[in-house]
């Protein structure tokens, strides 16, 4: 085997990896994004409730013993708290500054850290990658982990039913049209309420099915949600604030720059994803996909 | 009396802008009165070094808010110049041995350096937006602390720089002293507030709260906004950096965690417990918060849940603080008579 040969397939091997880092960044920037287009509200739990994820899934899968059974049964029970704590803590806060919503879920976090603490403990969880996905395929241009493979389709098809249901049902009219003008939604007898309840509800669970997703390939710890965050925002600066496209493309793009820093520096690869993000700004202020305006 | 009137202004604007009598000595005497209050500060707290960090934090918090309550950024990576300010003051002590003050003016120094660069990447975001973007970057200063370890200790915190007599000349203080500490401290903070104060009553001053009012306004105003934020976010980061610095004076060591996002967040809870946009606000936020963790760390290791539920109450309930309701009952109280 030739060097340049080698480094191809190593480079060939990282640029995946990085995909698969990148689309556990594209699951947190969706929700982000789907919470902050539909209903203007920075989740700045959203990292929390990743790691809340995380914990579900651990939770699931040390009843039942099965890692499909967490996949599932996980984000739906964190998108339930979701759509509690929109009823509870954020719809009385209609119609105040939209900095409100952002500092109430701010220290949102800081409960969903402690309440981590006291259920699980403060020491980090193990979780085993499940055997049925673990071990290396060969795709012919090298060998990549299983699991990572397994990341990133179910990340595509998350993706798809996103798009299909936004783009393709009368419910998913009902959301763009709700984001667009819900002035007029009200007055054409749609409960509003209820709507923005589900979508706050189904970005919640997005975030924590990333958790639950990572959770083999990261360490699962209480304090893991303060890193994430930062990654998420980012990745959704990147992007463009709101922009679904935005979000997944950034992911993308900052999950390969991560790794690919990670092979020539590695101990620049934290610092790469935010110097990324500072040259982004700088030449486009409103994200690759973001539209002026919003926020902007 | 600036910032008193400042509070009051959503009061119908025939009252003539006067505090009732006894108020009304309060504010004449404003100065001289917070003065004595600190000065017994020490005495009325359970503990000397729980009175130095309500004078950090107390600063750390003022600093904060001449962005957020008067200019109306919300910043959250504010840790970013509070770490800068102990992390370069702890350095030059350690490492070059210069003296104390002078490691202190240099890191000053640097972290409004530091808040000029953040300040010109994120200024041009606005809102929430502007929110995360500081929170990144911050996130990257902390990274490149974390990496840079032959210089900051990485994980572990900055040490061996231990701080027991400042020469000033004339004197040396001992700062082992917890009083003499606390003098020293109080110092710096009250020149800083002083300072703050004067900023803040200055035309800068009413140009910042015209943007954080109507930004499209002062604009056409003719006010040159860009570069108004700019300098608020610079003069915010030298407070928070010159409280970063009292905090390595005061603690012998730089945790890296003074960079973390929980530091950010700290400047963020005790503004809005005590309320954004007054002046004393956030002062009384962070004794608040501080005798709060305080009490509570005694009971239960868990105290933060407590500390987030109670932000979540104030946020809820309390939106304009302790001291920022507390003004505004006087004023109600004032408009009636």
């Amino acid at each position: 085997m030739n060097p340049e040969f080698f480094d191809l397939e190593l480079i060939a091997m990282q640029l995946f990896s990085g995909v698969a880092l990148g689309a556990v960044f594209v699951m947190l920037a969706l929700g982000l994004s789907i919470i902050f287009g539909m209903l203007g509200i920075v989740n700045f739990a959203h990292g929390h409730v990743f790691m809340v994820g995380a914990y579900a899934g651990v939770f699931v899968m040390e009843r039942t013993g099965s890692f499909w059974a967490a996949l599932l049964f996980g984000p739906l029970m964190v998108g339930a708290l979701g759509l509690v704590i929109e009823r509870f803590l954020i719809r009385p806060l209609a119609g105040r500054s939209p900095d409100d919503p952002l500092l109430l879920t701010f220290g949102l976090g800081y409960v969903l850290v402690e309440g981590v603490r006291i259920l699980f403990g403060s020491d980090g969880l193990p979780f085993a990658t499940p055997e049925e996905l673990s071990g290396v395929a060969d795709l012919g241009i090298g060998f990549f982990p299983i699991y990572r493979l397994f990341v990133v389709g179910v990340v595509a098809l998350v993706l798809v039913a996103l798009w299909y249901g936004l783009e393709r049902t009368r419910l998913g009219l009902i959301v763009r049209a709700g984001a667009r003008d819900p002035e007029i939604l009200r007055v054409l007898g749609i409960d509003i309420q209820r709507l923005w309840m589900w979508v706050f509800g189904l970005g919640i669970a997005l975030a924590a099915l990333g958790g639950v997703l990572a959770a083999p390939m990261r360490s699962v710890n209480p304090e893991m949600g303060t890193v994430v965050l930062g990654e998420a925002f980012a990745v959704t600066v990147i992007g463009g604030m709101g922009s679904l496209m935005g979000s997944v493309v950034a992911g993308l793009l900052v999950g390969i720059v991560v790794s690919m820093t990670a092979l020539f520096a590695p101990e620049m690869a934290s610092i790469a994803m935010f110097a990324f993000m500072a040259l982004v700004l700088l030449v486009r202020p409103q994200g690759l996909f973001g539209k002026p305006g919003l926020g902007v | 009396m600036q910032t008193l009137d400042q509070t009051v202004a959503e009061a119908p604007p025939t009252v003539p802008r006067r505090l009732p009598i006894a108020l009304d000595g309060v504010s004449r005497w404003r100065a001289p009165l917070s003065i004595l209050a600190l000065l017994a500060l020490p005495f009325l707290l359970p503990s000397q070094a729980l009175a130095v960090n309500v004078l950090i934090y107390g600063l750390y918090a003022v600093g904060y808010n001449l962005l957020y309550g008067y200019t109306g950024l919300l910043s959250f990576g504010h840790a970013a110049f509070f770490g800068t300010g102990a992390y370069l003051t702890g350095i030059g002590i350690g490492a070059f041995g210069l003296h104390p003050l002078l490691a202190m003016a240099l890191a000053v120094v640097a972290a409004s350096g530091l808040a000029l660069a953040i300040g010109t990447v994120s200024i041009r975001s606005r809102g929430i937006y502007f929110a995360m973007v500081t929170l990144a970057l911050a996130q990257l200063v902390y990274y490149v602390a974390l990496q840079a370890s032959s210089w900051t200790g990485g994980e572990n915190g900055l040490r061996g720089f231990t701080v027991s007599t400042i020469d000033l000349g004339i004197v040396s203080l001992d700062i082992l002293n917890p009083l003499t500490k606390y003098l020293f401290v109080l110092a710096f903070v009250g020149a800083a507030l002083g300072l703050i104060s004067r900023i803040l009553a200055s035309p800068f001053g009413a140009v910042i709260e015209a943007i954080r009012e109507n930004e499209t306004r002062a604009r056409a105003c003719g006010f040159d906004v860009e570069r108004t934020k700019l300098l608020a976010f610079v003069l915010s980061g030298l407070f928070c950096g010159l409280s970063g610095a009292l905090s390595a004076i005061h603690l012998s060591i730089v945790p890296l965690d003074s960079l973390a996002y929980h530091t950010s967040g700290t400047a963020v809870v005790m503004t809005l417990v005590g309320g954004a946009g007054t002046f004393f606000g956030p002062f009384v936020g962070a004794l608040t918060v501080l005798v709060l963790e305080d009490v509570l760390s005694l009971w239960t290791p868990h105290w933060q849940l407590a500390l987030g539920s109670v932000f979540i109450l104030f946020v809820l309930f309390l939106p304009r603080g302790l001291w920022g309701t507390a003004l505004g009952r006087l004023t109600a109280l004032r408009g009636r008579r």
